[in-house]
């Protein structure tokens, strides 16, 4: 009760003992979550320090040298961080190009669809790769890529080409197998949010373009689209404010020596400089350095996101 | 008149060939969804001495359950399903009535502290200290090489606070107002009134974290990678998927000798397609009976945001 009677100075003034008594138990649910909010999402914030330190274990934060912003300079002149970057932009690049344009089509093609239980079987299975995990489709891939496997054998039987390509071996084609594997697995899933909005679309236009004589792709390209198109701008920025978020998962279990060259994000050469090598400091600078960038990035993006949303409603 | 009818005839001419067209299109989406998934089941039955001569297959040519008799070669399997299926219920359980405790508090209008503590829960979303503090935080916590890790730092998703607030928001208030004026505390009026009603939100939020547990693979990698019994299933089948890659696995070995020691057992192709099997069979069997509440969840957390 001190604790949070100290609260009450500097919180509002409509704030009573009185009240805080009869929300003891209220502060009781919350306050227990409270401290594991600060422990696993504030105490890494606070943990950025280190980047400006050479930190060691057996020392802490508090005790640690100082290194003022030596790591960071260290990590512009690095040759591996750039290319780290670049795959990061690329990847997320690729997604956007994929990822993010098949899904909407998906939802317009299912919503031509008049057999209803069709539609629903169709929707079904779509969602099905979404629940399962990377670990299992890069299993899946492994199978599919394989040199004997359905797409090379595809491939040969068309006379596309001479001979078997493994193709998590060429480091230039990891961006668009990343961006396809991606699309596969969340094609349907991604596709809900469209189809949720094309239902919400005034059927009335549709009634009216048929009488003027359009087709279904009219309709598609004149109604649908512009029904949706608050929802795809939305989420189109707010993908493009995650650009740098692409993680390490699908790269470490995608990657290998061949491709590294190709598939290592700036999270996973942050990881591997921290976890690997124990260069702490210098990992937590590289994951710092992304952080704030990406979050100007969302800001922006939410704001520019939320401008949009205003200047249609 | 007549100009009238031919028009209508292109039309819907028109119609058919568009019509055709797009459920090709959707078929040949949802062949490639489902082809591999039928490929790599097939294969698991298939003799591994058959597969070596091809392995494209939508049934299998040599049937056998070899494949599966000789997963318990991976001795480490069993600890494996073990985990997985503890850290999954375990970590469900914990994890919704986390969950719903903090959505209820910030769900409460009059609560005094609900914007500040709101507040702080939203940030996460926006900032994280990235993976070196959060790894060295676990180091310090201790919770290196313990079941703990699984389950602890994962209880609270904002994201699911959120929906599962929405909800809240939704419920009449005079529900509680009436059990407020019989004198019933606030966790009563949580636990008997407004949990019981939230079982639809309750559905959904549980099957993602559900499955979210059940596909997690990171922590044990980074955490209780050096902790055999710790390991699960999903871990276990990232090691084999390593250990086929010569060049991966002698890289990861200078870190992990866990990963060392799978890259020494041959994995073939068929036992690998059996391992793949026993990790996806848990949400291939639930998911036909489940689905509807995904996606349920899924629109309701898309009105919100």
């Amino acid at each position: 009760m001190t604790k949070s009677a100290k609260q009450v100075n500097i919180c509002k003034k409509r704030i009573t003992p009185s009240l805080l008594n009869k929300q003891k138990i209220l502060m009781l649910m919350s306050f227990p979550f409270l401290i594991w909010l600060i422990i696993f999402a504030y105490v890494p914030l606070w943990g950025w320090i280190m980047a400006f330190q050479n930190y060691r274990p057996d020392l802490g934060i508090r005790n640690s040298p100082w290194a003022g912003l030596e790591h960071f300079r260290r990590l512009f002149a690095d040759q591996q961080f750039h290319e780290a970057f670049r795959n990061t932009i690329g990847q997320s690049l690729f997604l956007l190009a994929i990822g993010f344009t098949m899904p909407v089509i998906f939802a317009l093609m299912l919503n031509e669809v008049k057999y209803l239980r069709f539609k629903k079987i169709a929707q079904t299975i779509s969602y099905l790769p979404h629940f399962v995990s990377w670990v299992i489709v890069a299993s899946i891939l492994g199978l599919i890529l394989n040199t004997g496997g359905p797409i090379n054998t595809l491939l040969l039987n068309m006379g596309l080409i001479e001979r078997p390509i493994a193709f998590l071996g060429v480091p230039n084609m990891f961006w668009p197998l990343l961006a396809i594997s991606d699309t596969w697995k969340n094609i349907g899933w991604n596709a809900i949010i469209y189809i949720a909005a094309i239902a919400s679309v005034d059927q009335a236009l549709y009634e009216a373009a048929a009488v003027d004589g359009a087709g279904r792709w009219r309709k598609m390209w004149h109604i649908t689209l512009p029904g949706i198109r608050t929802v795809i701008i939305i989420l189109l920025v707010l993908n493009i404010g995650r650009i740098l978020d692409i993680g390490f998962e699908r790269q470490i279990l995608l990657g290998n020596p061949v491709n590294q060259s190709h598939s290592r994000t700036i999270d996973q050469y942050a990881l591997e400089y921290g976890t690997q090598m124990f260069r702490f400091s210098y990992g937590t600078a590289v994951g710092m350095f992304k952080s704030v960038i990406s979050l100007i990035l969302v800001l922006a993006a939410n704001r520019f996101a939320r401008k949009l949303d205003a200047g249609v409603f | 008149m007549k100009t009238g009818h031919k028009r209508k005839k292109i039309r819907s001419q028109d119609g058919i060939v568009s019509g055709i067209l797009i459920y090709a299109f959707i078929v040949f989406i949802l062949i490639i969804t489902l082809y591999p998934f039928i490929n790599v089941v097939a294969l698991s039955f298939n003799d591994s001495n058959d597969t070596a001569a091809g392995i494209n297959m939508l049934w299998p040519r040599s049937w056998t359950l070899e494949n599966y008799r000789r997963l318990t070669q991976y001795e480490n399997l069993g600890w494996a399903a073990f985990n997985s299926v503890l850290r999954t219920v375990g970590g469900t359980v914990a994890g919704i009535l986390c969950t719903a405790t903090v959505a209820y508090t910030l769900s409460r209008n009059d609560y005094v502290f609900r914007r500040s503590i709101g507040f702080l829960f939203l940030i996460p979303i926006y900032v994280s200290g990235g993976i070196i503090p959060y790894f060295l935080l676990i180091r310090n916590l201790n919770m290196m090489n313990t079941f703990a890790v699984y389950i602890i730092p994962m209880l609270i998703s904002t994201w699911n606070v959120i929906i599962m607030r929405s909800f809240m928001d939704n419920l009449p208030f005079e529900l509680q107002e009436s059990a407020m004026l019989d004198g019933a505390n606030d966790f009563t009026i949580f636990s008997r009134i407004i949990f019981p009603l939230c079982k639809p939100v309750v559905a959904t939020v549980s099957l993602w974290i559900a499955v979210g547990h059940w596909n997690s693979w990171i922590d044990t990698y980074l955490f209780n990678a050096f902790s055999p019994h710790l390991s699960t299933l999903q871990y276990e089948l990232m090691k084999v998927l390593d250990s086929t890659n010569i060049g991966n696995a002698a890289g990861r070995a200078l870190m992990n000798p866990n990963a060392a020691l799978a890259a020494r057992m041959v994995s073939p192709i068929s036992a690998r397609m059996a391992i793949t099997v026993v990790v996806i069979l848990p949400i291939l069997m639930v998911y036909p009976f489940i689905q509807r509440y995904f996606v349920t969840g899924m629109t309701l957390g898309a009105v919100k945001s």
